[in-house]
């Protein structure tokens, strides 16, 4: 724990944290919200991916992207928010250089998805956000700001349209969150539900997915809200738990010490872990929201919201449920989930061997095979590297069955991912498993006799089972089920004894 | 001498097009000589593209050449516009050209791709031969408003010639362009018709794309056509109509072929009134109209009742809430759709002020003229938190009643709604600038239409004092057909009219090189 976030544990001992969350998505579509434009301008020099109508030139008009209007309903059904039958687009009106129409198409009155709520996992246990709405709009342009001012004596500011209109998705929470940790288990799982679900690839560094955050302290027990900051600027999730705890340390400290806070935007710094005073909002803004009439209202009929539900694929909560029942731990079924590649590798190989435990798969999977996709990437079957789900699932199903050791089946898997030697070549060069007792008990017999002291120690009550059993296994070549040596080691120390 | 191709319309060109008879090029030359030598005191364009225009029409002669050459069937397949010439109010994009919307704040602009309109005029084989004036941002019932200076009236130029689209009926007007393109947000095609008197119609609310038109107020905006006579204007709205994907607001409803299939027999076309249904709203014989624009319109009425109509007198109840809505609707959209001239990307800008804000208001302050900046007050105000429900809310409210009032008589089997376009006839410059609610009340006839999205057109229908009238059809949505038949009928039941014979008084004062511009006139005390 730093020490900023134990400050503000003990903080949160004398005052309540309100906090709200709002995440701003850039979605997944080919297209901008309301042009033609591709949205594949990532590294793109500025101003390729423009039209009229991005650029908001006299006499251009939106069309609707029909897609992005999908994404934020799958979303609404993924956190059981409420769809409306119609809603209508608005236009949100401030000047500003991103804003080439002077107006932004947005949705105010009538959200695309309302009342939702999503349940995270928390040192605390669970905890359940619930989500006020979710609606889409178009992103702005991009500002560059020059440092210094140029030959003609003026600071320039340049202006990248690449972004201007891409599609973009606003999640609001209600003021329900208590601490910074909900907030960054909030933003995580919201990441891997879009994500899952295929509407954003919710990159914060990136800026496709941006958090930020209303924090306010009230003292415990009492009702009325104080006063609202909001944070902005944390690009990662670690950056929004430390900017939380940070703002709640800092507004205790001031209500502690009698000064008034002022509503305002802050922003984080990650080179000072502390947030810094942006501007003031104790004026808001008048956005002056009406219909759009350039855009018709927007009917949402059932079919097409059913059709929508039918694309929903299964949630990470309940894929980790589902892990969970199968037998992996809780801890490794979150590391699973939480990994896009781990997941496809996990469904890949059980699909495979359906007999293979899914502990045994969770292990491999979390283990060797997280390291070799690291280095060599996934392949389309959905493994590291050279290597194949079958194939894995082959080795797994052996190892389970006690066909091979544990230490030799680990080695046989290194090897298929090392170069994708197929299952059945690899187990042909293991001798059959020893599970004969009698050939078992003869190098039982043997280590017994090669270690008096070992014995000697067992007689004087020392652990020296395991001793025994590794020589054994070691004797065979890893060729042994180590349950049954070590029940015949057992069976004859006691005789021993 | 050779015979003046401008005084001939424009299916009368499409005759002799065909015919070889005349090239696409003498038409295009003769309109330009034309404009050329008579704007000075007129002021009806605001860009001749001389270089742009011979281009198209060589272009159009040579697929008229082809076209002749591969048989009738070929020549029957092209535009009845194919080679005619065409003026565009200079809100219409064409790429590389400018596009000011009157204004300065769109000095230097080149608008970068074609309007729909602009795509289907050459699509249709028309000729443009430039662009147009117009009140800023098509914002105003005279032409006064332009950044550019004033339009006249050739029928008398020292009185506007109605607008916003007032270029754009001048010229047609003054012979230097047998079509033109404008638009009409309350009135701005239908009112500049009737002043000029020449024929002008707003289409259905959908019919024509917006895509590439610089909005002014974007579920009023409507493009139309303005002509010499009704088959003229009903085959440039054949050419100009149909869904484009890129409004989302224009309708996927066929155009009908009947708009160049009206008859060309008066006698037949006068037929049609027989048993036909009008309905004269009692709401738009205002209080304080000219006398003898109701005169007119009562005899235009009678004409209908003589030709075997019905005509009866009805009311649309919510009529004199139709000004106060509009200029609530009307501006409120304005406010936004006018905030992307900031100077930051085109067009006139002011910078080197403290930070953004200040270039913003000083790049606006000097670009806007007065009446732009009064509707963006107008409309920043009515949709501003706290007043929101009180304007803005409620005029959408009073609007569906507006609509309900035509529907109401629509579905009781009204054909059309006969009316005045305009209470008044062309009135002087400077008459209305110092009372902007006069200045609106010019549009008091033809709003409600624009309110209610329908169809209107105004055809002449005589003269008070000399000036022309304009009579106002009014039809259910999607009736375009029918309403250009009615009109259609009007005029042919009218052909033998005395009025017909008159042309614009100061057309020939127009000839005169050292003529005084409009803006002098409009300077000068009277």
């Amino acid at each position: 724990m730093t020490a900023t976030a134990e400050r503000a544990a003990s903080a949160l001992e004398r005052y309540e944290a309100v906090i709200g969350i709002e995440i701003h998505c850039q979605l997944r579509t080919a297209s901008k919200m309301f042009c033609s434009c591709s949205t594949q301008y990532d590294g793109a020099p500025p101003n390729t991916h423009t039209c009229p109508v991005c650029l908001g030139l006299p006499g251009a008009l939106p069309v609707m992207n029909k897609a992005a209007v999908e994404h934020v309903i799958a979303t609404g059904l993924a956190i059981e928010a409420s769809v409306p039958e119609h809603t209508q687009w608005e236009r949100k009106n401030y000047f500003y250089p991103d804003l080439p129409k002077g107006y932004q198409i947005s949705q105010y009155a009538i959200p695309l998805a309302a009342d939702g709520r999503l349940t995270v996992d928390t040192s605390a246990g669970p905890f359940t956000v619930l989500i006020r709405r979710a609606h889409l709009e178009e992103d702005t342009a991009k500002l560059a700001h020059g440092d210094a001012p140029s030959s003609s004596g003026y600071r320039t500011t340049l202006v990248d349209f690449n972004r201007s209109g891409a599609p973009l998705m606003e999640i609001v929470t209600e003021p329900c969150l208590r601490t910074a940790e909900q907030a960054r288990r909030y933003a995580e799982e919201l990441q891997l539900l879009l994500r899952a679900i295929g509407v954003s690839d919710a990159d914060m560094e990136r800026g496709q997915m941006r958090v930020e955050a209303n924090v306010s302290l009230r003292p415990r027990g009492t009702e009325p809200f104080g006063t609202r900051v909001e944070v902005k600027n944390m690009n990662s999730f670690r950056a929004v738990e430390r900017a939380i705890a940070y703002e709640i340390d800092r507004q205790a400290a001031a209500i502690d010490a009698g000064e008034p806070l002022s509503m305002e935007t802050r922003g984080w710094d990650d080179g000072r872990q502390a947030t810094y005073r942006m501007r003031s909002k104790e004026t808001s803004e008048d956005y002056r929201y009406f219909p759009e009439p350039d855009l018709p209202p927007l009917r949402v009929d059932r079919a097409w919201i059913e059709r929508i539900r039918d694309g929903v694929p299964e949630l990470p909560a309940a894929r980790r449920k589902r892990y969970v029942a199968a037998g992996i731990t809780p801890y490794d079924a979150s590391v699973i989930v939480a990994d896009q590649g781990m997941t496809g590798a996990f469904e890949a190989i059980s699909a495979a061997g359906a007999a293979v435990p899914a502990k045994e798969v969770a292990n491999f999977v979390t283990g060797p095979h997280a390291r070799l996709a690291k280095a060599a990437g996934l392949n389309p079957r959905g493994t590291a590297g050279p290597s194949d789900p079958r194939e894995i699932a082959a080795i797994l199903a052996a190892i389970a069955d006690g066909t091979v050791g544990r230490p030799i089946g680990r080695d046989l898997l290194d090897r298929h991912l090392a170069d994708g030697t197929p299952a059945a070549d690899l187990l042909a060069t293991v001798r059959s498993t020893i599970s004969d007792d009698d050939d078992l008990l003869a190098h039982v017999e043997a280590v017994i006799r090669a270690n008096p002291k070992a014995v000697a120690d067992f007689r004087a009550g020392k652990p020296v089972t395991g001793f025994f059993v590794g020589q054994v296994m070691r004797a065979t070549g890893g060729a042994a089920d180590a349950a049954r040596v070590t029940a015949l080691v057992r069976a004859r120390l006691e005789a021993e004894g | 001498m050779a015979e003046d191709l401008t005084t001939l319309l424009a299916h009368q060109m499409a005759a002799r097009l065909r015919a070889g008879e005349v090239t696409s090029r003498e038409l295009a030359e003769a309109h330009l000589a034309r404009a050329h030598a008579t704007d000075r005191g007129l002021h009806a364009w605001l860009s001749l593209d001389d270089d742009r225009a011979l281009a198209e029409a060589d272009a159009a002669d040579a697929r008229l050449a082809a076209a002749r050459a591969a048989g009738p069937a070929a020549l029957d397949a092209l535009h009845p516009l194919h080679g005619v010439p065409v003026a565009l109010k200079d809100l219409v994009s064409v790429k590389g050209g400018q596009c000011t919307a009157g204004s300065r704040i769109l000095e230097g602009y080149r608008a970068p791709y074609d309007a729909h309109i602009t795509e289907r005029l050459h699509e249709a084989g028309a000729v443009i031969l430039g662009k147009t004036n117009m009140d800023e941002f098509a914002m105003g019932s005279s032409c006064e408003h332009s950044a550019f200076g004033p339009t006249a009236n050739p029928w008398d130029l020292g009185r506007v010639p109605g607008g916003s689209s007032g270029g754009s009926a001048a010229s047609v007007a003054a012979f230097q362009t047998p079509l033109s393109i404008g638009t009409d947000t309350g009135g701005s095609i239908r009112q500049p018709a009737a002043l000029c008197g020449i024929v002008g119609m707003k289409p259905t609310y959908g019919r024509v794309s917006r895509y590439g038109i610089v909005a002014f107020a974007s579920s009023l905006d409507q493009v139309g056509p303005f002509g010499r006579d009704v088959r003229d204007a009903s085959a440039l709205l054949h050419a100009v109509s149909g869904r484009d994907e890129r409004d989302s607001t224009s309708a996927p409803i066929p155009v009908p072929e009947d708009l160049v299939r009206l008859p060309s027999s008066d006698d037949e076309a006068a037929a049609w009134l027989r048993g036909r249904r009008f309905g004269v709203p009692r709401e738009y014989f205002v209080a304080g109209m000219d006398p003898g624009v109701e005169a007119r319109i009562r005899e235009a009425v009678a004409v209908l009742a003589a030709s075997g109509a019905s005509v009866e007198e009805v009311s649309l109840p919510h009529t004199d809430y139709g000004l106060a809505t509009y200029y609530i609707v009307a501006p409120a959209e304005a406010s936004a759709n006018l905030a992307r001239y900031d100077g930051v990307r085109f067009g006139h800008s002011v910078r080197g002020g403290e930070d953004y804000l200040a270039d913003y208001l000083a790049t606006r302050g000097s670009g806007f003229g007065a009446e732009v900046k009064r509707r963006i007050m107008l409309g920043t105000y009515a949709l501003s938190a706290g007043y929101y429900d009180a304007f803005y809310l409620k005029a959408l409210k009073v609007r569906t009643l507006i609509k309900r009032d035509f529907d109401v008589l629509f579905e009781a089997g009204f054909d059309a709604l006969v009316a005045p376009t305009s209470p008044d006839v062309a009135f002087r410059f400077g008459d209305k600038m110092a009372d902007p609610v006069r200045m609106y009340l010019s549009d008091a006839c033809t709003l409600p239409v624009n309110m209610a999205g329908l169809p209107g057109i105004s055809v002449p229908c005589g003269l008070s004092e000399g000036l022309p009238v304009g009579l106002q059809f009014i039809g259910p949505a999607w009736s375009e057909a029918a309403l250009l038949r009615a009109a259609r009928a009007y005029e042919g039941a009218t052909a033998g009219a005395d009025w017909r014979q008159v042309l614009p008084r100061d057309l020939a004062l127009l000839e005169d090189p050292g003529i005084a511009t409009p803006a002098e006139r409009a300077a000068a005390p009277h």
